[in-house]
């Protein structure tokens, strides 16, 4: 069976990317890989690059990655982070326009019933005002 | 119900006892059991609907059901009453959620 789809959280605070991760593990369980990024390389305020491009290999499978950000920078940079990905891993990684925090719950409880990456994505873009 | 012939449609009812009702967790606790099972199930805070999908999360969690809701659900299709009676029981045991002498 394929794995589920993996939950990256970017944030420009590490307490945000971190405090957001600890409520999908409390409230989703451990059934679903959960990375994130948050800070600047200097530990500031900030998203870094590198630090997505980890966090997606870290939760990474064939089912695919979703990534909540959070302000326009985690976005851009999530972009580029995808863009850096291998060719092959590249159509498998999606941003998703979804709130951080609800939008990292509701991906990880639709990934958690083996969802596709796609529908995943779906459902945590039902939470956004059409 | 007349949701077509032959198909098997179970509808039962049970009271939101937890202490928050059908917030943020217990909806991620109902989501999760509704897709295990291959039928829909759908809730509802009344025998007459609107019907939400159970498998949606973000349709449970925007049900906002409080403490003493009476929460309806429908199964309709292979498994439904085994779906129906699962998620009966969570909603019984409070999702999991009873604290010590809350049991009413």
């Amino acid at each position: 069976m394929l794995a589920n789809v993996g939950i990256v959280i970017v944030s420009h605070s590490p307490k945000i990317a971190e405090g957001a991760a600890d409520m999908v593990r409390q409230m989703v369980g451990d059934s679903v890989k959960l990375a994130y990024a948050g800070g600047d390389p200097d530990g500031g305020l900030g998203t870094d690059v590198a630090a997505i491009i980890a966090a997606i290999e870290s939760v990474w499978s064939e089912a695919g990655v979703a990534i909540l950000v959070d302000l326009g920078g985690a976005e851009t940079n999530s972009e580029m982070a995808v863009e850096l990905l291998p060719e092959d891993r590249r159509g498998r990684v999606l941003v998703c326009n979804a709130p951080i925090v609800e939008g990292a719950v509701i991906a990880a409880t639709e990934a958690s019933g083996g969802s596709s990456l796609e529908a995943v994505r779906r459902t945590a873009e039902e939470l956004s005002p059409q | 119900m007349k949701d077509g012939d032959g198909m098997e449609v179970v509808t039962d009812r049970a009271e939101l006892t937890n202490a928050v009702g059908l917030h943020a967790r217990p909806s991620v606790k109902l989501t999760r059991l509704a897709k295990s099972f291959a039928c829909s199930v759908e809730i509802s805070l009344s025998a007459e609907g609107p019907w939400v999908d159970a498998k949606s999360p973000v349709k449970v969690m925007r049900v906002r059901a409080p403490r003493g809701s009476v929460l309806h659900v429908r199964a309709s299709g292979a498994g439904a009453i085994a779906a129906a009676e699962a998620v009966m029981a969570l909603v019984r045991d409070g999702f999991g959620e009873h604290e010590g002498g809350d049991h009413g």
